[in-house]
């Protein structure tokens, strides 16, 4: 009926209604787009400024609308590569090629090459953005193929869970194929859950998170509010049940600490083992020895610049020989005129070593000089999330050990070791079997200086190169020899290692300045009851 | 003949003689002496070359702009070796047998004490530039480094404020300024109502190389959900280990963001800066600071050390700044003598790098603006917050109870360093 009643003028009417109806409609269309075309123009302008939380609000602004730009421009802000033209306000990326800043405009133009960065500025960050930035990427990040960058992005959205990321990471748990990316996933989803379920899904998510080790679980596992008497229960022994776990791996690190300081302690004390132990030189110049050795992992370094990772590698020899030259010269030059007069020694090498500090203050300024750590040994092996073991310190204790073993087959299978052994036991006999006692000595000297300078090597990378890095170390290696016992180096290896592991385990219970005391005490008790040591040297030898 | 030529000798001997010594003599007297106390060897010689090599440099460019009062400025260096008791010689030895008018010097809070007496003794004049823990003002030291109120308290007001912080780590080294500045510290979180359990206060010996377990702690401490800070007191050398064991731990600053009051760019020139982007320290100069005088200031220095990569940090502003405010106290006055120079350097105002004025205060202390500065990867600062005035140094704390009603004021007719406002007593030169 209806049909009927409309009439040719009411069809025009109509037709002319939706007409407008549709103008209307692409009008407000384009309007708002062309706001929003605006507001994001704003927002892009909003980088240059100073103010860090209008940045923060243009940023969440420009990831919200996700225009094609967003995510290399917020990457480049990330890595410090976004600039602006100081005159224009326009948005640049930068990149370094060959010496020359190439500067690429963010939307549309010509690239700018220019050898300095004179005309522009970087955009510039803060922690608060950084963590914005990091968040915002980290759902981004959630379909990269690199598995790591997958973890990384979950462990970037367990720092602050939101209901948001739930939604997303439901559909990536679907498609992920990693172990520990689905784990990380699973412990995200529950504390979400947690605060969000009913009551059955509460329990499962309880369930997953005693199993986790995060931090953000046990956050959230001690914050919640268990709403029945059963869930209080599951959750409070699941927090009983997260905390045996970490005190057991917290017990391992404390271990691993202990003697990782311990093979730094002997890595310093071996040296020493041999020209005070063996030859029976009061070295105060040991210190220094290690100083060398530094500076020329320093120099390595300067003289290799592309190859950080390799000039490690270069600088164990070249240390090697550079402590044990000078080792050898400090032999001939001082201590030769001054053996069987210990008192004289000490003195003289004492004054020794304050000469070569300043030389070093001369050479290379007073300043501390700085050696990259290689990528192959920075950051840490995550065995789980709590437990990680710094690559630097395995390293150093793999090192160590290496050391040891090579200087006790030096000592044992080497004519050179036998000669020195020989000279050490009985001088005289050792002359009248025709052994060169002199050469011998100087030898012996520069062989504990050598290794001393192995130990700056492996000091450089944890401590400061400067001209009073040996004084820091002197006293603990002499402590470390006297310790073990004056003579033996496995003494000195296990002083070490055990030295380093009492300090570790005192330091968390009486502070880093009452466990130096207390080690300290305890040695000056040990060697009361036994004055030789932990291993004394046996036989004729020991009885002079 | 022999008798004359002997005579002729002694004449011409005699008046070679004179005349040299009254050269020496009008030479003596044609210069202005300025002392320069720090150590060029032992363990502070890392910090205090630099500031003697600014102190040449200031004395260098004055010259070349004429002088002061029409005399030429000459620099007296000794080296007091990073020894205290060798301090209190050295300084003894400037003042008595070289006869310097003012000595620009020391950098440990240790020194400072140690020298004291002996500038009080002989009524000389100290610079000392560096930041420290205040609880102290003496008539004849003038404080141009920052107060605990010009760089910890502002500082701790930023990290609670502005990052929400909620969880604090107090890390220092084991000596007198750690010690104070953490007390101060402390006193100020409790009574802005953060509990005693949120609180964890550690301390290392000097040059303290083995960070794992201290880290490891931090780490633990701060994973208890709430927003942690390390605030940093560690001196020196300690620093770089300490770095570059959170880097290996994996603490970025995001997590929790050390800041610190002993490194500057100057540290962290000997340091591999990429893991630390994003840790923070505060200052009262950067060098990253955008004005003119400090673009001449690094120029002069560059060209000065002849060496472009040198940096420039806050100890050698507070020279700068002291160094100016001397020369406009001795020509207000007119002469160099202590006693009158002591009176006109109150209320001298002169540029300070940052791009405004600093003043000397009555208590012997400055004002100068807070910057809080994040470090990037090429070992700058960036400049993430500063005090939207300048603020002025406070010599006795507010925080503490013993020093609350003290102030310092060394204008007649007050005249003292500790004035008890209470007991309306003063309590002499308080050491």
């Amino acid at each position: 009926m209806l049909v009927f009643l409309i009439t040719t003028p009411m069809k025009k009417s109509i037709f002319l209604l939706f007409l407008f109806f549709f103008m209307g409609y692409s009008l407000q269309a384009v309007a708002s787009e062309v706001s929003e075309n605006d507001s994001l123009q704003a927002a892009w302008k909003v980088l240059s400024d100073k103010n860090y939380n209008k940045k923060a609000k243009a940023i969440e602004f420009i990831a919200q609308q996700n225009p094609p730009e967003a995510v290399p421009a917020i990457k480049a802000m990330l890595e410090g590569q976004l600039y602006y033209s100081r005159r224009g306000k326009e948005l640049y990326f930068l990149r370094e090629i060959e010496g020359n800043y190439e500067f690429t405009p963010l939307f549309d133009g010509e690239p700018i090459i220019q050898k300095k960065k004179r005309g522009f500025k970087k955009v510039k960050i803060n922690n608060r953005l950084r963590s914005l930035i990091r968040q915002l990427l980290a759902v981004i990040r959630l379909d990269n193929e690199d598995a790591n960058i997958r973890l990384a992005a979950v462990q970037d959205l367990l720092k602050n869970p939101g209901i948001e990321a739930a939604g997303r990471v439901k559909n990536a748990i679907e498609k992920e194929t990693d172990d520990r990316v689905i784990t990380s996933m699973q412990t995200l989803l529950a504390v979400i859950q947690l605060e969000s379920g009913d009551e059955t899904e509460q329990l499962s998510a309880i369930e997953t998170l005693s199993q986790s080790l995060n931090s953000s679980a046990m956050n959230a596992l001690s914050d919640y509010q268990p709403p029945t008497e059963a869930l209080k229960n599951a959750a409070q022994s699941a927090i009983k049940k997260i905390n045996d776990k970490r005190d057991l791996y917290a017990k391992a690190e404390t271990v691993f600490f202990g003697l990782s300081l311990g093979s730094v302690l002997a890595l310093s004390a071996i040296g020493l083992a041999i020209t005070f132990g063996v030859m029976g030189v009061i070295n105060m110049a040991h210190g220094e020895l290690m100083m060398i050795g530094a500076y020329t992992t320093y120099v390595v370094q300067l003289l290799m610049p592309n190859n950080i990772g390799a000039s490690i590698l270069v600088a164990i020899p070249a240390a090697f020989i550079v402590a044990g030259l000078v080792g050898i010269a400090i032999e001939r030059s001082v201590i030769r005129h001054l053996y069987g007069r210990p008192l004289e020694t000490l003195l003289a090498t004492f004054g020794v070593s304050l000469v070569l500090q300043q030389t070093v203050r001369t050479i290379f300024s007073p300043l501390n000089r700085s050696v990259e750590t290689p990528q192959w040994m920075s950051g840490a092996w995550q065995i789980n999330e709590v437990l990680a073991l710094t690559w630097n310190r395995l390293y150093i204790i793999l090192f160590c050990l290496a050391v040891f073993a090579a200087l006790i087959m030096v000592m044992k299978k080497t004519t050179l070791g036998l000669q020195v052994r020989a000279v050490s036991q009985n001088r005289t006999m050792a002359r009248a079997m025709g052994v060169r006692s002199t050469w011998v000595d100087a030898l012996t000297f520069g062989l504990g200086s050598g290794i001393a300078g192995l130990a700056g090597v492996a000091l450089s990378l944890l401590t400061n190169v400067g001209p009073n890095l040996g004084q820091a170390y002197i006293i603990d290696s002499f402590m470390v020899v006297v310790f073990g016992g004056v003579g033996n180096l496995w003494g000195t290896l296990v002083a070490g290692m055990s030295l380093g592991v009492i300090n570790k385990l005192l330091e968390p219970w009486a502070g880093a300045v009452l466990a130096k005391i207390l080690v300290l005490i305890f040695i000056i008790l040990f060697i009361q009851k036994r004055p030789k040591g932990l291993f004394p040297q046996r036989g004729r030898a020991a009885e002079d | 003949m022999i008798k004359t030529k002997l005579k002729k000798l002694v004449l011409a001997t005699a008046i070679t003689t004179v005349s040299l010594a009254s050269a020496g003599l009008s030479w003596a007297e044609d210069t202005i002496k300025v002392g320069v106390l720090h150590s060029l060897s032992g363990t502070m010689a890392i910090s205090e070359t630099t500031l003697k090599d600014t102190m040449l440099m200031l004395i260098d460019e004055q010259n070349k702009k004429g002088g002061l009062l029409g005399k030429k400025l000459e620099a007296v260096v000794v080296d007091p070796a990073s020894n205290w008791p060798l301090f209190a010689e050295k300084a003894r030895e400037l003042i008595s047998k070289n006869k310097t008018d003012v000595v620009f010097g020391c950098w440990t809070s240790v020194s400072r004490k140690s020298v004291l007496p002996v500038f009080e003794e002989l009524n000389s004049i100290l610079f000392y530039p560096v930041q420290y823990e205040g609880e102290e003002s003496s008539k004849n030291v003038f404080y141009t480094g920052a107060a605990p109120n010009q760089q910890a308290i502002p500082a701790v007001e930023y990290l609670m404020n502005d990052i929400g912080v909620e969880r604090w780590v107090l890390a220092g080294t084991d000596y007198v300024y750690p010690r104070t500045t953490n007390k101060i510290l402390k006193a100020y979180l409790l009574a802005k109502g953060v509990k005693e359990k949120d609180i964890m206060i550690n301390y290392t010996p000097f040059g303290h190389s083995d960070w794992q377990s201290i880290v490891s702690d931090i780490k633990k401490f701060g994973s208890a959900g709430k927003k942690t800070a390390v605030v940093s007191t560690i001196n020196g050398d300690a620093n770089i280990p300490f770095y570059k064991e959170l880097g290996n731990q994996g603490i970025s600053a995001e997590d929790i963001p050390v800041i610190a009051f002993s490194v500057g760019e100057e540290e962290l020139s000997g340091l591999d800066t990429k893991p630390l982007v994003g840790h923070l320290a505060a200052w009262n100069y950067f060098m990253s600071v955008e004005s003119d005088e400090n673009e001449d200031f690094i120029n002069a220095w560059k060209t000065f050390i002849k060496d472009k990569k040198r940096v420039t940090n806050d100890p050698m502003e507070a020279h700068y700044i002291g160094f100016n405010m001397w020369i406009k106290a001795v020509e207000k006055a007119g002469t160099t003598d202590p006693t009158a120079v002591q009176k006109a350097l109150i209320g001298v105002a002169v540029p300070n790098l940052s791009g405004g004025y600093s003043a000397m205060m009555p208590n012997h202390h400055i004002t100068k603006p807070v910057l809080i500065g994040e470090i990037q990867k090429d070992g700058q600062f960036d400049i993430v917050w500063e005090t939207s005035g300048l603020v002025a140094g406070d010599a006795w704390s507010d925080y503490l109870p013993g020093s609350r009603d003290l102030i310092a004021d060394w204008r007649t007719p007050l005249s003292c360093g500790s004035y008890n406002v209470k007991t309306k007593k003063c309590s002499g030169q308080n050491y």
